[in-house]
């Protein structure tokens, strides 16, 4: 397995929103939206509940289209490619989902297969086996491959879950909330797993979370996302100081 | 003016009638999910098979127990296995069996599919690099359309064997006349417009099962809801497509 060096952001674009709109019937979720990703940056974005930060990711994966605007990923125009270009980006860009998305009808071993196989790498079944266990391997739950989802806990869910984002070995993982839901212990592990998967993989990464504590592990950057617009960007520190009432709101 | 109701029932007509066309476009190109629909007939067919079998059974000696008093009255009760073969062949059997099999499977897809959709497996399986209609339901529609007329078939035989007890419970008729009796009576015409009808059921069955999970709201409620109106619908479905499909063979004169 190939550990990419640098750890640094650089300044490649990976992701380049411009204008982004989108709206569910009267409900204007997002309203000329921007947000530029550089390779190996962390990115938290924040909102109320309803803000539009799921639709904003999935716009970037191609789950949800919008009516306006322009998404680049990897220098691609995501609402321009057809089907097949949409998979082969999607081998690029990983999803991690907010209720983890694993199949209940499958084991975790085939829960991790299914991304490798549909996407048509072309693996044996040996390459695909260490691929699995490297991924289990990354988040500590080698011991788990014949178990059913069902059988994990929260916690153990979201990290099969996260190993299944890392098995097609990703640039750049999409989180949806990847804390909701556990208690401050677990939280706190996955939040340190995800700086360890973006050291060792040289990730760049886009986190929709309303977790502080996990934003401050995790983000280089925050962008608030207030009326469908990004009210405000900068660090954890810089907008914490910040004196804008409804910047300050999130950090009480 | 049309009242919302009644516009909300014709949105819905059109989408299911949208979203089931659709199986057309996508069953017949590649990738082909042989490895999920094989699984998925194995639950729809064999899983199935106990409970259709079970009823067709009881519908067979119970048609058979409750003829015989109006038939002897008339004094043909010689006539009793032609009279129930004819009429379990061609409507009783295979509108009961897709009865049973719209409750079971039908919500069984309907709750599936509608709970994969609130926990995002359907996303999932989407930036999976996977046609989540294609491998959810062109595999499922596919099942339920081929294993019906498989289990109406069968469930024949097994109520037709039912309708031999209840010749015998009162009255006395040998194995081998029966039969004779049953099959002397029986006619293409009686069975094969009876099977193709059944075709349509299972379709219609996974289609609206399907459908209705698919487009489960969010929440626990929302797969409670879908997996009730995929019965709900799929039983009202079946009787439709039986008064039009006897209408159709009336028209023929196939009988």
């Amino acid at each position: 397995m190939e550990i990419k060096e640098n750890i640094f952001t650089n300044d490649e674009i990976v992701i380049s929103i411009k204008d982004l709109n989108k709206s569910f019937g009267k409900n204007h979720v997002l309203r000329d939206f921007n947000l530029q990703l550089k390779r190996g940056e962390s990115i938290a974005v924040i909102g109320k509940s309803g803000s539009g930060k799921s639709v904003l990711i999935k716009c970037i994966i191609g789950l949800i289209y919008p009516e306006k605007g322009s998404i680049n990923v990897l220098g691609q125009e995501v609402t321009e490619l057809d089907h097949k270009d949409l998979d082969r980006l999607r081998v690029k860009v990983a999803f991690l989902f907010q209720s983890n998305a694993l199949y209940d009808s499958m084991t975790v071993r085939e829960n991790l297969e299914f991304p490798l196989r549909r996407h048509w790498v072309s693996t044996t079944k040996q390459e695909v086996d260490e691929l699995v266990m490297e991924a289990l391997a990354n988040v500590g739950l080698a011991h788990t491959i014949d178990m059913m989802p069902i059988e994990l806990s929260g916690g153990m869910r979201k990290r099969i879950a996260l190993a299944r984002t890392l098995i097609m070995k990703p640039d750049i993982i999409l989180y949806d909330e990847p804390t909701t839901g556990l208690d401050p212990i677990t939280s706190r592990e996955i939040s340190n797993l995800m700086v360890d998967i973006q050291k060792k993989y040289n990730t760049s990464s886009i986190i929709i979370s309303h977790d502080l504590s996990c934003i401050k592990i995790t983000a280089n950057k925050i962008v608030m996302l207030i009326e469908g617009k990004n009210y405000a960007e900068g660090t954890y520190n810089v907008l914490s100081t910040s004196n804008d009432v409804k910047v300050k709101n999130f950090y009480i | 003016m049309l009242s919302k109701p009644i516009i909300d029932f014709f949105n819905e007509l059109g989408s299911i009638s949208k979203f089931g066309f659709r199986f057309f476009r996508e069953a017949f190109v590649p990738r082909y999910e042989f490895k999920e629909m094989i699984r998925q007939c194995y639950f729809v067919g064999y899983k199935s098979l106990p409970l259709v079998g079970l009823t067709a059974f009881i519908m067979g000696l119970v048609i058979t127990i409750q003829s015989r008093p109006t038939l002897v009255e008339f004094g043909a009760e010689d006539w009793l296995p032609k009279m129930v073969s004819v009429s379990l062949i061609r409507e009783i059997t295979p509108v009961i069996a897709a009865l049973i099999c719209a409750g079971k499977i039908g919500s069984s897809m309907g709750a599936e599919l509608g709970s994969m959709k609130v926990t995002e497996q359907i996303d999932a399986m989407e930036v999976s690099g996977t046609n989540p209609y294609k491998y959810l339901v062109v595999t499922r529609v596919v099942a339920t359309t081929l294993m019906i007329p498989l289990l109406v078939l069968l469930g024949d035989a097994i109520s037709l064997y039912g309708g031999y007890l209840g010749c015998n419970i009162k009255g006395d008729i040998s194995w081998q006349l029966y039969w004779n009796q049953v099959f002397e009576t029986l006619t293409f015409g009686d069975i094969i417009p009876a099977v193709l009808k059944t075709f349509f059921f299972g379709y219609a069955i996974g289609v609206i099962g399907c459908y209705k999970g698919y487009h489960s709201s969010k929440g626990t409620e929302g797969v409670g809801q879908s997996a009730n109106s995929a019965v709900v619908i799929s039983s009202i479905m079946i009787f439709v497509i039986d008064l039009v499909a006897v209408q159709i063979i009336d028209l023929l004169n196939l009988t």
